[in-house]
């Protein structure tokens, strides 16, 4: 079985959630290659430890943050060199892309993935479903499978092994694929690390009372190393950027530790974040759903709990 | 100008999937996905006091009609429903496929989509079907406007927001933060019932049972289980003491 696993850049950084798989795909036992699309491609070969080999594509044209013509870079890869398998971690951009291959190739896609093992030698992945009350086991009737799988699923792996070889690649560009162009860029304003890539994601919700209360969390994000969530009521309050929202019209995480502070646990926002690893809940209802997903629940004010651990903690890490 | 709006119609309330056939129950009660609702107002926005034909497309069972006479209702001038049992199952390259082809057959100019649908959580359909109509696509559009045979698009992205621009015919996918769905008028509702609506079988649309439903897709559904539970759960009452139970609970779990 041959895999390749798409690896996103942005402003020259490889996306740890695209590690993330690729760590995972390694592990599967068999030979994986990865894909690097754009500018900064030929540099960033070297860190996609546990590729065999990385092709990059480094085109002007494959410069801007565009799905379509990366739909044309993997398609020629893969017909090319008969890849059985191709991996993505979601994003924005590559859900665009995984879809558009899988109808480019009519191929399988099975999405919002959590995990992937080889069962006697057939690839299945574990999908949650229905608000991750269900958890779902998904095939493929052919090759190549297509997965994307939901953000933080997996770790990156260390670098092992030699550097993979690096092969480049000059694909021509189909002209429904040059279509769209990024003529404009608005950064959001946002504090810290993004929340895709965060181990430790502290979150607020309507509970912190007033957007300067994001204060706590923020502050209790920089104690404990980690980023900061909201809820959808808060960024359509407008407390909090949108970049920052989790849940189904967010972002999907699954960070180490999860904190939550002043929110209720509304349908909405936990299918974003129920597969944490660890989940600590303060919130001043006794009654709220967030305590029956949560590993550790606090009924008590934010306002009086996270100074004093955020305090707590930076001791911690000082002593 | 042309603008065609795919809605899906999906189950409301308590959603289950059917053990027999792991799909998903679709003979319940059902309502117009609602992250559509925001991409059939922005057609309508877009059309304002225009000529522009706004046309609903739907591909499910026969009670998927009742979420486009919603779209109808709203203020959409016609609207199309594939229909088939054959279609029934169908995962992403099988219904890319057939709404494709009906919309290869509408011919519009600009075909919207919403961010994406609340019973699959799926959001992969747009940018399957652009491949095959071999169209420019854009998803997440938080802004759009149309002019001179050109769309112009803010998409969020976890990167901030990128603005895009593309020829038509185009493809989008609206973000729900684009607009604010308008409520069907009691006027509305009652002209919704004089519009053109059309039925098609796969057959109308030049779609073979054998690229549709099971026969068509390419993944498959196993089986169900159950998600790991939380196991040791644990619940305490602040005393004066949380912060140090939540530091002491965190280094336990080795995440200090």
């Amino acid at each position: 079985m041959s895999t390749l696993v798409f690896l996103e850049q942005h402003g020259g950084e490889l996306q740890k959630g695209s590690l993330g798989v690729l760590a995972k795909a390694a592990s599967l036992g068999d030979t994986v290659d990865a894909v690097i699309v754009g500018e900064d491609a030929r540099s960033l070969a070297a860190k996609a430890a546990g590729a065999s080999k990385v092709y990059v594509a480094g085109d002007e044209a494959l410069e801007q943050p565009l799905p379509q013509p990366r739909v044309d870079v993997l398609a020629a890869i893969v017909r090319d060199n008969g890849y059985e398998t191709v991996l993505f971690a979601n994003s924005v951009l590559a859900a665009d892309v995984a879809a558009g291959l899988a109808a480019r190739l009519d191929a399988g896609l099975n999405w919002d993935l959590v995990d992937i093992e080889s069962r006697d030698g057939t690839l299945v992945g574990k999908r949650p479903a229905l608000q991750d009350t269900v958890l779902v086991d998904v095939g493929w009737r052919s090759t190549p499978r297509l997965a994307l799988f939901r953000a933080g699923s997996f770790d990156a792996g260390e670098a092992a092994g030699g550097e993979p070889q690096v092969e480049e690649v000059s694909v021509e560009l189909q002209e429904h694929s040059t279509g769209a162009k990024l003529v404009g860029h608005e950064q959001e304003q946002s504090a810290g690390p993004s929340i895709e890539d965060a181990d430790i994601i502290v979150a607020g919700g309507r509970g912190l009372g007033a957007p300067e209360s994001f204060t706590l969390a923020e502050e209790l994000a920089g104690a404990l190393g980690g980023a900061v969530g909201a809820t959808r009521a808060v960024v359509d309050a407008g407390w909090y950027p949108y970049s920052a929202q989790i849940g189904q019209t967010g972002k999907v995480v699954s960070p180490k530790l999860y904190v939550a502070l002043g929110i209720s646990g509304a349908i909405q926002h936990k299918v974003g974040m129920q597969s944490s690893n660890v989940i600590v809940a303060i919130n001043k209802d006794p009654n709220a759903p967030i305590f029956e997903f949560s590993d550790l629940g606090v009924v008590g004010d934010v306002h009086e709990i996270v100074p004093k651990l955020t305090e707590l903690v930076k001791q911690r890490k000082a002593g | 100008m042309k603008i065609a709006v795919c809605v899906k119609h999906v189950p409301e309330g308590h959603a289950r999937i059917d053990p027999g056939s792991k799909r998903l129950d679709r003979t319940g009660e059902g309502a117009l996905n609602h992250f559509d609702a925001n991409a059939v107002e922005e057609a309508l926005r877009l059309k304002g006091d225009s000529d522009t034909e706004v046309v609903a497309v739907s591909l499910g069972p026969a009670k998927a009609a009742d979420s486009l006479r919603k779209a109808l209702a709203m203020g959409a001038d016609r609207a199309v429903l594939v229909s088939d049992d054959a279609a029934a199952g169908s995962d992403l390259v099988a219904t890319s496929a057939i709404l494709a082809a009906v919309l290869e057959r509408e011919s519009a100019d600009l075909v919207l989509f919403g961010q994406q649908a609340s019973d699959a959580d799926g959001a992969v359909l747009w940018a399957a079907v652009a491949e095959r109509l071999r169209r420019p696509v854009v998803s997440q559009a938080a802004e759009l406007t149309v002019n001179d045979g050109s769309l112009r698009a803010k998409r969020q992205t976890e990167f901030g927001y990128d603005v895009i621009e593309a020829p038509l015919p185009a493809v989008v996918a609206v973000s729900d933060a684009i607009n604010e769905p308008r409520y069907p008028s009691l006027k509305g509702i009652m002209g919704a019932k004089k519009k053109p609506f059309d039925t098609l079988t796969l057959g109308d649309v030049g779609v073979d049972a054998g690229s549709a439903g099971e026969a068509g897709s390419q993944t498959e559904v196993l089986s169900l289980g159950e998600p790991p539970s939380r196991g040791d759960a644990r619940k305490i009452d602040d005393d004066g003491s949380a912060a140090q139970q939540i530091v002491d609970f965190l280094a336990e779990k080795r995440l200090l």
